[in-house]
């Protein structure tokens, strides 16, 4: 009865993770949600503790436990009060690395322990079944997919986060022959699983194949990521936190704990379905996304701003007379809305109009920003009530009858072309048709392309009006023109 | 039934449960959804814990003490940054 005891409550712990998701479903839960599941974990951690005091009968060295613990806490604790709101996709980016980390981790902590033990308790030094040393074939296959994919979690997660800091060219690096390269390397890798599973080795070759696995996926985790544009990061991110559930579930294998397995799956399955949700609204399979090489951040400008017959500009005290005489807005915002932390002062701006009278709303493309729900995250934090935030099904049939689109650093999700030009790379994509609107604002520093590296139509119809400028100075200055006017 | 089919059996069941929570998350949770997933995939921590149960000092114990302090940022940082999130998404503008 009493080994039942430590999974049982494991087990409550798990039914406290999937009740913390379920309340994920609605705002108005979704606090409570999270905190339901850092009951859970904070339960797992206290039973995982009772569990080794138990098996070693009180014979434990806590100092290493309480060590990590306590360095590991400051840090992630740290981070989350210090990180700032247009930051969220690379601290997401840089804790997936974590995530995978630390699978990868206890992969090879529990490899090095069994060849140490192997070689400790014999001289033998001939061959011996590995899956004595490991526990069984499937925890020998699983050790190694631990190492794989977490390792690779590691890598690709901060090369992501790199791209998405700009501390590397948020550009598609193309290497020659990485597809080839890409191949052995997984290929080693599992290789190195089959022989584990069926093979027998002494320790010390374990160790180093387990350890070859390690730096392949190392490598691997780089070469995945380089090739893909700063613009498909959503896409990148949320498979990224898939695998590093993924990660989670196989060192559950290893050391047959089924609320690894579960916890890990459910980050897998929701990492997953917000991968497929990403590459839907870009109308792009996840292999174009991931083997194409599309898509970098916006190209040279002056190159590309060549082309348009019929570009109407405005300064900020036009566009605050326009918005004064308009019935209803809708503001749409984009990636360049981040950049510019333009966030508040479009909060501004919105209460300013809606004092006068006038309809605001939010339209939300679900590839605007670097990761899923980013631009929400940004208006909840300038605390724009969240049924202001309208979603592109929803919004899109609204434009024939809005007045005023302003348009927020957001460029090919407002890009006609996806309808009208079927030779389009961004052909079939779903758009905001923000150009149904009266009139539409468009606040950018330059006609410099997004990042499908293409001439946006919407800045040659007659009824757009581009303003130049940092979209933060810009509308800072509308609000200034429009409090004056009232 | 071996440990391994159990184990499997529970992961795939688990997959499933997965899918049918997430899609009932609006798209306007998703980043707290994938910071609150960070902190989750922190659950490492409960593996990382058996491998650093002793004081000696060999390379064992020491990947376990640093897996402990990654999978700990996860879970205190994840799950910090998610309720600060949610606290926003709560109050009325």
């Amino acid at each position: 009865m009493t080994n039942n005891l430590i999974p049982l409550g494991y087990l409550v712990a798990t039914a406290f993770f999937i009740f913390g998701i379920k309340r994920l479903s609605k705002v108005r839960t979704a606090r409570q949600g999270n905190q339901l599941a850092a009951v859970g974990m904070l339960l797992a951690i206290i039973l995982t503790v009772l569990d080794i005091n138990l098996k070693a009968n009180g014979a434990v060295d806590y100092r290493y436990m309480i060590a990590g613990v306590i360095i590991g806490s400051l840090i992630g604790a740290i981070a989350a009060i210090r990180v700032e709101m247009t930051q969220m996709p690379e601290m997401v980016a840089i804790f997936n690395g974590f995530g995978g980390m630390a699978s990868a981790l206890v992969g090879l902590s529990v490899v090095w322990r069994a060849v140490h033990h192997q070689m400790a308790q014999s001289h033998y030094t001939g061959a011996l079944e590995v899956h004595t040393i490991l526990g069984g074939t499937d925890v020998a296959v699983s050790t190694v997919l631990s190492l794989l994919v977490g390792a690779l979690t590691l890598t690709g997660s901060l090369v992501a986060y790199a791209k998405l800091a700009g501390k590397m060219t948020g550009n598609p690096i193309l290497l020659p022959g990485r597809h080839v390269v890409n191949v052995l390397l997984l290929g080693f890798a599992l290789a190195v699983a089959g022989m584990l599973a069926f093979g027998s080795y002494p320790g010390i070759t374990v160790l180093i194949l387990c350890l070859g696995v390690l730096a392949a996926a190392l490598i691997l985790g780089v070469m995945a990521v380089i090739p893909i544009g700063g613009a498909d990061m959503p896409v990148v991110i949320s498979l990224l936190n898939s695998y590093s559930g993924i990660a989670a579930a196989m060192t559950g294998f290893v050391l047959r704990n089924n609320l690894l397995i579960v916890s890990g799956s459910l980050v897998g399955a929701s990492g997953l379905i917000l991968t497929q949700i990403m590459c839907k609204a870009m109308n792009r399979s996840l292999a174009n996304v991931l083997f194409g090489g599309f898509g970098g951040d916006s190209g040279d400008s002056a190159a590309q701003s060549a082309g348009y017959t019929n570009i109407t500009e405005a300064g900020p005290e036009e566009m605050a007379m326009m918005l004064e005489d308009a019935e209803s807005v809708v503001f749409v915002p984009g990636y360049g809305l981040a950049v510019a932390q333009a966030q508040h002062v479009t909060k501004e701006l919105g209460d300013l109009l809606e004092k006068r009278g006038t309809k605001v709303s939010y339209a939300i493309h679900p590839v605007a920003g670097r990761m899923p729900g980013h631009m929400n995250v940004l208006l909840a934090e300038a605390d724009v009530p969240y049924e202001q935030l309208i979603e592109m099904d929803d919004i899109n049939p609204e434009f024939k009858t809005t007045d005023v689109a302003i348009v927020l650093g957001a460029n090919d999700v407002v890009n006609p072309a996806a309808i009208n030009d079927p030779s389009s790379p961004i052909a079939g994509m779903p758009i905001l048709n923000v150009h149904e609107a009266r009139t539409v604002f468009i606040i950018k520093r330059s006609l410099s392309p997004g990042f499908a590296g293409i001439p946006n139509e919407l800045f040659d119809y007659d009824n757009a009006i581009m303003v130049f400028g940092d979209a933060k100075k810009v509308l800072t200055e509308v609000v200034n023109e429009v409090k004056e006017a009232s | 039934m071996s440990p391994f089919m159990m184990g499997l059996t529970v992961f795939v069941l688990a997959i499933f449960l997965g899918v049918e929570l997430i899609t009932k998350v609006p798209p306007t949770l998703h980043t707290p959804l994938m910071s609150g997933a960070n902190a989750i995939s922190g659950i490492t921590i409960v593996g990382a814990l058996y491998c650093a149960q002793t004081g000696a000092v060999n390379v064992a114990n020491i990947l376990g003490l640093v897996a402990i302090a990654v999978a700990m940022i996860n879970v205190v940082g994840g799950f910090l940054v998610t309720d600060r999130m949610l606290k926003m998404f709560g109050r009325k503008g």
